[in-house]
Parts: structure tokens; C-alpha cells; sequence
């Protein structure tokens, strides 16, 4: 197994320093090192005071999204020496506020994305073919958003307009309006349709790049947005309304 | 539905700009977004230097004759080079943003990308040849 000494140049924030700076540490990585557990590794036995967060370990948890070499990744699934350099650039995600080192302020976030109400599960479209268990009416999976905020972190229209809805709630709305539930889907429209709603993407499709969940959210803006262009329409011949 | 509020914690980075064309990490979508600004305020201020140049009819045939003469400098021409790519780069790219923002082809906007861009160009080079040879 490959063996090699990686330097990881860490961003380092803590509540009241006028700007981060970046701290370097060296450590021991073989094939399966991936970056979470690298930092993890520096925490233990070098720095106690890196704060990161953490939980799953196999990116079904959201919560160790960071940049790795400039780019939105879950940490937990990139492997070190995959990524092919001898220095490891981690930075915490962007466009949120920074509590401490690589964790930042998840509340504008779930501010936006909690506000849509979209439930946590979805009828299985992948087990139609399997017998049902005995006492199920169907196959039940959770949705694919995780709500890491990678997605939010990658929009340069995030960066510049904080107001944003951002990609996360937008695609969130979208599966609501998709499949609405019995929930009234005229108020979700009203919301999207808005200078900071799903028109103000300017289709970087950062968002797309950086989801690590089949979400889309660029590709689901645009549907909503296709959604909107039909109800404008209908309106303009008199038979919009439909909620 | 609630009114998104701006966050007033001073840790939140702020950086218009610098998130626009930041491109470290970022993918060619990013790329053509930025750039699609870049020409966008290039183009704006083009349509004022046009009409200050077109003011110069205003002082009648020798002052226009005058104009003409700089319009024919390798640096005049250079200018409209400039002007050509930011003129069919904002076009073809605004095609491949408007047949995505309508949900045509959105799963398609990288392909569009290069197959519009690509076009635009091949436009960019003979056009950029005609203005240097004519």
C-alpha cells in the first residue's frame, strides 16, 4: 500500500480575528486516507484546536462539506493521494459565515431551505419490480438533498447577493411543486418567482458541479423556471390561478 | 413564505467581484458566466464610445474624415478585434442561456457550451482576418 507525507495548508479562523490565515501541518496518508480523516489525524495529534465537523463518514450526513484544492467537496469521500498533489489546500465552505476554522454558520442556510417544508422521504422509484414486505404500501427512500450546502458554496451568485434563495432551496422547492403532496404549490411559485427567486441564477451551474447527490439544483432551477415561463403564459389567456 | 433577512455577522465573507470571477475550483460554466459579464460591460461601454463617435458627424465632413483616419490605425483595429469577440461571444452564449433558462436543454448546457461557443469562434477568427485585410 502507497505511503506518502502530504502538507495540508488549513485555513484558520477563530470569532474576532480581523482575517483567517492558513496554518501547515504534514501528515502520513496511504491509499485510504481521505481528507476528513487526515484532519482528523491533525487534530488528534498536532492541533487540537482545529475545529471541523463530522459525522457519517460515507457522505450520507452532509456535514463535512469543505473546499479541498478549491473545490466543493464532502471530505469524508475524497481520498488524499487521489487528488494527486504533495500539498492539500482545505479552506471551509463559502458564502456563509465562519464559526470556527473549517465549520461555518449553517442557520441562513435552513432559514431558507427548512421554509419550503419539503419532507425527508420519497416513494422508491428504484424497488417498483420487488414484492412489497408484508404491512407496506410502498417502498419508502430519503430524498436525495443531504443538505450539505456545497451546492450554496459553489454559486458565484451566492457570493455577490447573500438575499439569494440559492440552489439548495430552489431544487427543494421544485421536488414540492413536482410532487406536491396534497400542499398547495401557489404560495412555493409566488416565492420562487422573485428577483432573488430562480431568476436570479445566471446559469454557472456551480451548483450542479459541486452536488455530491443526484440533486441538480441547476437543472432544477430551470425547470421551475419552465414552470413559471407555462403559468405566466397561462395567465396572460386567462387561465392561470391553478395552484 | 418568509422574507430572507441579511445576515449581519462580520464573518461572512464579502466579495462580489472577487465571486464572479474567482476560478480556482470552478468549472467551465463558471468560465462562461464570467466571461459573458466581462463582455457584457465591455459591450456597454462600446455603445457610448459609439455614440461619442457618432457625434463627431455633428462637425461635419472634415472632422469625420478625421475620424475615419484613426478608425484605420493597427490600434483602432485592434479595438474592433476586441469588439467582435465580445460582440459574438455574448451572442452565442446568450443563445445556449436562453434556450437553458427556458429548461430547453439544460442537461445539454455544457455540449451547447462549446457547440455555440465553438461557432462563435470560427465567426471571431475570419472576422478578426476581414478586419485586418480589408
Amino acid at each position: 500500500m502507497a505511503e506518502q507525507i502530504i502538507e495540508f495548508k488549513v485555513q484558520r479562523y477563530k470569532q474576532g480575528q480581523p482575517a483567517p490565515t492558513y496554518q501547515t501541518f504534514k501528515t502520513l496518508c496511504d491509499d485510504n486516507t481521505t481528507v476528513l480523516v487526515a484532519l482528523q489525524d491533525i487534530r488528534r495529534d498536532q492541533d487540537g484546536s482545529l475545529v471541523l465537523r463530522h459525522s457519517c463518514h460515507h457522505a450520507s450526513c452532509g456535514t463535512c462539506g469543505m473546499r479541498v484544492n478549491g473545490k466543493e467537496e464532502l471530505g469524508c469521500v475524497v481520498k488524499v493521494l487521489d487528488l494527486g498533489t504533495s500539498t492539500v489546500t482545505v479552506e471551509p465552505m463559502r458564502n456563509m459565515p465562519i464559526i470556527s476554522d473549517l465549520v461555518v454558520n449553517m442557520e441562513p442556510f435552513y432559514d431558507r431551505y427548512n421554509a419550503v417544508g419539503m419532507p425527508y422521504v420519497r416513494q422508491s422509484e428504484y424497488l417498483d419490480e420487488a414484492d412489497l414486505a408484508e404491512g407496506l404500501e410502498a417502498y419508502q427512500r430519503y430524498e436525495n438533498c443531504i443538505e450539505c450546502n456545497l451546492c450554496v458554496s459553489g454559486c458565484p451568485i451566492m457570493g455577490s447577493d447573500e438575499l439569494y434563495l440559492g440552489p439548495a432551496t430552489l431544487a427543494a422547492a421544485r421536488r414540492v411543486i413536482e410532487e406536491p403532496r396534497g400542499v398547495p404549490t401557489k404560495p412555493l411559485l409566488d416565492w420562487v418567482d422573485s428577483e432573488n427567486g430562480c431568476w436570479r441564477c445566471h446559469v454557472a451551474y456551480e451548483c450542479n458541479t459541486a452536488c455530491p447527490s443526484e440533486v441538480y439544483p441547476g437543472d432544477q432551477i430551470m425547470a421551475l423556471r419552465r414552470d413559471l415561463t407555462k403559468r405566466k403564459f397561462r395567465g396572460l389567456f386567462g387561465r392561470g390561478g391553478k395552484g | 413564505m418568509p422574507d430572507i433577512q441579511p445576515t449581519t455577522d462580520k464573518a461572512r465573507p464579502k466579495s462580489s467581484l472577487k465571486a464572479w470571477f474567482h476560478p480556482r475550483g470552478r468549472s467551465i460554466s463558471t468560465i462562461a458566466f464570467a466571461l459573458n459579464r466581462l463582455t457584457a460591460i465591455g459591450l456597454t461601454l462600446y455603445l457610448f464610445l459609439h455614440l461619442v463617435v457618432l457625434s463627431q458627424l455633428l462637425r461635419g465632413p472634415e472632422g469625420w474624415n478625421s475620424f475615419v483616419s484613426i478608425a484605420k490605425s493597427p490600434i483602432f483595429l485592434t479595438l474592433d478585434v476586441i469588439l467582435l469577440f465580445g460582440v459574438v461571444y455574448h451572442m452565442f452564449n446568450g443563445i445556449r442561456v436562453a434556450l437553458v433558462g427556458m429548461g430547453v436543454a439544460n442537461q445539454r448546457q455544457k455540449g451547447l457550451f462549446y457547440g455555440l461557443v465553438g461557432i462563435a469562434l470560427i465567426l471571431f477568427v475570419v472576422g478578426a482576418v476581414l478586419i485586418y485585410t480589408k
